[in-house]
């Protein structure tokens, strides 16, 4: 079996992740933790803007854009949607 | 007749400001607490003779990330020490909403947990076990429809049960890993002897260990008679991830 472990940024739309590990530090981790972003949690990639960033997620039924500062840092296991 | 104070706390959008408006009706005014620029509304309302002073705090989804409105939410739960913390959770999201009461929890027990747009979640199926939710928090747990005035009677009955002693809370207390724990073992004594028993001495010292020189500065602020220096030494051993 494939490793299906990317961070966030690489995802593609409409592809859903189960977050497996989260390298930001700090007040921004608690932030990214306090709006959902847990290990466990599950998100949907929504959709980018023209220019590829930010990135819309879809977590804990509420839809937040992360910059791809973020979203690398954050990373989850492929388990639906689109391949890869 | 007796008077209470009575602090709505709730992530954005969750009706909370739909209840305060519900319950104060137009006796209310933009209050401003020592320290902070951060405006929030005040008003009053009545329930079984009992006289409530409402404070609508900022809505936030945490107390914990350093932005102003967080600070004067957190500052107003502990230094002002509201008779009863409200906090308003949205029922078609709970598990995003029940990080920010669960911390309220850490802070103080004197607090009712009110899940609103009950109607909302209904309609999308969304069954909730209040019975429950509240064993596990130790709270009470109520459900309502501030839009649609449902439950409004209930809730006020519990904020009363807690303002008065009626009802006997068992928050629900968070154990963390074994070091946390021991810092938090080694902080306590020191924090209580610092800033007496009035404070959340645990919940302090768990900030203290996470680093947050945000609460360092309020505590600074609203407790000038004592110095705090001690306790950052102590962090600086203690537990940094």
């Amino acid at each position: 079996m494939t490793e299906t472990i990317i961070p966030l940024s690489e995802a593609k739309n409409g592809s859903i992740l189960c977050i497996s590990a989260i390298e930001v530090q700090g007040v921004l981790r608690r932030r990214l933790l306090d709006l959902g972003f847990v290990v466990g949690n599950i998100v949907e990639v929504l959709r980018r803007s023209p220019l590829g960033d930010p990135t819309a997620f879809r977590v804990s039924n509420t839809t937040i854009a992360l910059r791809r500062e973020e979203s690398s840092m954050i990373y989850g296991e492929l388990i639906g949607g689109v391949e890869a | 007749m007796s008077h209470y104070t009575v602090a709505f706390a709730g992530n954005p959008n969750t009706g909370k400001s739909t209840l305060f408006n519900l319950l104060t009706g137009m006796r209310q005014h933009t209050g401003n607490w020592a320290g902070k620029t951060v405006i929030t509304a005040e008003g009053e309302f009545t329930h079984n003779n009992h006289m409530y002073r409402a404070v609508d705090l900022p809505g936030t989804y945490s107390l914990y990330s350093n932005s102003a409105d967080e600070e004067a939410a957190r500052d107003y739960i502990i230094f002002e020490q509201p008779d009863v913390t409200l906090v308003v959770l949205d029922a078609t999201s709970l598990e995003r909403n029940l990080n920010l009461a669960l911390q309220v929890l850490e802070i103080t027990g004197r607090a009712v947990v009110c899940i609103n747009l009950i109607d909302e979640a209904r309609r999308l199926g969304i069954d909730i076990n209040l019975k429950a939710i509240s064993k596990r928090l130790g709270v009470p747990v109520v459900a309502i429809s501030a839009r649609n005035k449902i439950g409004i009677e209930a809730l006020l009955d519990q904020v009363e049960r807690v303002a008065t002693g009626a009802f006997i809370t068992d928050p629900m207390r968070i154990i963390y890993n074994d070091e946390i724990e021991r810092g938090i073992a080694e902080l306590t004594p020191m924090v209580e002897q610092m800033i007496g028993s009035k404070y959340p001495a645990r919940w302090i010292a768990l900030r203290l260990l996470d680093g947050d020189d945000s609460l360092l500065a309020s505590l600074k602020e609203n407790i000038k008679s004592k110095e705090v220096p001690e306790a950052k030494e102590v962090i600086g051993y203690g537990v940094t991830c």
